[in-house]
């Protein structure tokens, strides 16, 4: 049985359909990579499954459990975290603050009031996944707007692994990074992998998802197009799918443009 | 081990700062960049010069005044500190003072106890935070429009239910209404145990002080202040993290709308009299002394202890405009111009200064 399973997802925004009728299945361990133009919907259809929007028809099924009623937290809490493109870190709070954003581990005053941050343990389990991680940040009290890209980054990617995920999904997590960064996010990648955490992946850098991943499904006006094994394809394949059908030529530009 | 498992004994963890690779800011660092630690020695520079240019001004009597005028509004501002921290404004707290007033000396007037008509007037202004909370939160209109509204619903909620007249004829539990307004403490007793000099400070100011430590404790210490900070830094992060956006500002104006109700039942008492328009312009008067304390308009910053001493430099400044002789109509310029500086202020501690309007770009 799969880990994840999505099932005729539909999603529209007012008059603007952006998902129609989308199936997508995930195995625990396995990494899939999800690519498409601009407009295909990546992101949105990734936002509801972490809860982000709630899809107007179809079913989503987590480890057995049917999602759909469930909101972010919950959703989390099941074993679904995300690295958005754009990080949603809370800029103005430090390493720990972000990490355990919504999940602060609480201690009761006095034994008896209860919602009392446990400072200590935030900052020992921050202190232990950044090391995980290998990575180095300026200060762990400083407020992760003063770090640059690739620092936030890391927070962004701490917060998702401090508690135990089945899945991660990163949504364009090498885009404006430096190579060396790039490639470290790619090894955390297979790192996850090998320990038997679901990995989906978007991204426009095609170099890297062949690179990792297992499978690639191409999303194109909001339906899944393609479902490739990456082993079985090459990057002429892919862009074609992206682009539309077997416009080879059109691949081939598409590719060197890239 | 996993990695949301920690070693019940210290062996064997490296410190933060081994692996983060450097030493954290230290208390020394941190006072230095907080905007309520330079009002703080601004207001201690004002307050010698004004001793030293005007003795009166530095008396056991005048302490006590400051400190009863300026408790209400940094009451207030507590209230509008959490507010302005989700990134919103709360217009209405003046209006809302109004309406718990005439609600309490309603009730009052009728005879009822003293608690039942502050209960009352307290539920009456929880109602209008509600009323703010609702739409803001869920409903998703700006707080500025919400507040707006507010403002003006409650005022004239106000001159409704007192037909537009002065309460006062409070009954038999008058006497208890004005103790707790009228309180002071420590007493400058016969045998003089409390020496002269010491100010006897106001019930408004001891209740402002109590809640003030209260908040302050709540923002270093719970999960709640923790999202309430992150949703004023980054709301849609919040919200993506599973933090329970929309119930912690409804909560934030509810909370607003219950500091102005303390204060208004405070004033309530110092006074011994309703009137309709009490609370009239002190939205602004609170919205500058939060301000000035250091809290963002922008929202993911403020302190409790800033509500406090941006208030309490407002009001020495009135004082002390007032002490040099200086002609009262004054006052706002002095006050426009602090919220200013206090803006400015705020702009270069947050890596933003008046040095880019400045820079001569090379060709």
């Amino acid at each position: 049985m799969s880990l994840l399973s999505l099932q005729g997802i539909r999603k529209s925004f007012g008059a603007v359909d952006v998902l129609h009728g989308v199936d997508l299945k995930v195995d625990a361990g396995e990494v899939v990579g999800l690519v498409g133009d601009n407009g295909a919907g990546k992101s949105t259809l990734m936002k509801t499954i972490t809860g982000i929007y709630r899809a107007d028809s179809g079913s989503i099924h987590f480890d057995g459990k049917d999602i759909l009623p469930l909101d972010p937290g919950q959703r989390r809490r099941l074993g679904i975290e995300m690295i958005y493109q754009d990080l949603s870190l809370a800029k103005q709070q430090d390493v720990a603050a972000n990490i355990f954003l919504g999940r602060e581990p609480v201690k009761k005053l006095f034994g008896v009031i209860p919602g009392f941050v446990d400072k200590a343990e935030m900052d020992r389990q921050a202190a232990k996944m950044i090391e995980r991680l290998g990575a180095h940040l300026p200060s762990i009290n400083r407020s992760v707007g003063s770090f640059s890209g690739g620092q936030q980054q890391t927070v962004a990617i701490a917060r998702a692994l401090t508690f135990n995920p089945k899945l991660v999904i990163m949504d364009e997590p090498t885009a404006a990074l430096a190579v060396r960064e790039v490639q470290s996010v790619l090894d955390l990648i297979r790192r996850l992998k090998s320990e038997g955490i679901a990995v989906i992946l978007i991204s426009h850098r095609l170099n890297d998802v062949l690179s990792v991943t297992d499978r690639i499904v191409v999303l194109r006006h909001g339906r899944a197009d393609a479902d490739l094994v990456t082993a079985n394809t090459n990057m002429t394949e892919v862009v074609s799918r992206i682009v539309g059908g077997g416009d080879i030529g059109a691949a081939a530009a598409h590719e060197q443009r890239g | 081990m996993q990695p949301n498992q920690v070693q019940s004994s210290q062996e064997g963890h490296a410190s933060i700062a081994d692996i983060v690779g450097i030493v954290e800011q230290s208390a020394f660092q941190k006072l230095r960049t907080s905007q309520a630690f330079w009002v703080s020695v601004a207001l201690f520079v004002l307050v010698v010069f004004m001793t030293m240019l005007e003795p009166s001004f530095g008396t056991a009597e005048n302490a006590t005044n400051i400190t009863r005028n300026f408790a209400p509004i940094a009451i207030m501002g507590l209230g509008m500190t959490v507010v302005l921290i989700t990134g919103g404004i709360d217009l209405s707290v003046g209006s809302v003072m109004g309406l718990v007033a005439i609600v309490a000396g309603v009730l009052l007037t009728a005879h009822y106890s003293w608690y039942v008509a502050f209960i009352a007037g307290l539920l009456a202004g929880i109602a209008c935070g509600a009323f703010n909370g609702f739409f803001v939160a869920y409903i998703g209109m700006p707080s500025f429009v919400v507040t707006l509204g507010m403002l003006s619903v409650a005022r004239s909620l106000a001159v409704v239910l007192s037909g537009n007249q002065m309460l006062y004829q409070f009954g038999p539990d008058a006497p208890i209404v004005k103790a707790i307004g009228q309180a002071k403490w420590p007493i400058h007793s016969p045998d003089g145990w409390v020496p002269n000099w010491i100010p006897q400070f106001s019930s408004h100011f001891w209740v402002m002080v109590v809640m003030a430590l209260a908040l302050g404790w709540v923002f270093i210490f719970t999960a709640w202040a923790r999202h309430l900070f992150a949703i004023g830094g980054n709301e849609t992060a919040a919200r993506m993290t599973g933090v329970p956006v929309d119930k912690i500002k409804f909560q934030a104006y509810v909370f607003s709308s219950f500091c102005a109700s303390i204060a208004s039942l405070l004033l309530l008492g110092y006074s011994g009299s309703a009137i309709n328009a009490v609370g009239t312009g002190y939205e602004l008067r609170v919205i500058a002394g939060t301000v000035i304390g250091g809290a963002s308009l922008m929202g993911g910053y403020g302190t409790a202890f800033g509500a406090v001493i941006g208030s309490a430099f407002l009001e020495v400044v009135r004082n002390a405009l007032l002490m040099a002789g200086i002609d009262s109509n004054w006052q706002g310029a002095f006050v426009g111009i602090f919220i200013i500086l206090a803006v400015l202020l705020g702009m270069g501690t947050s890596g933003r200064s008046l040095k880019s309007f400045f820079i001569i770009k090379r060709g």
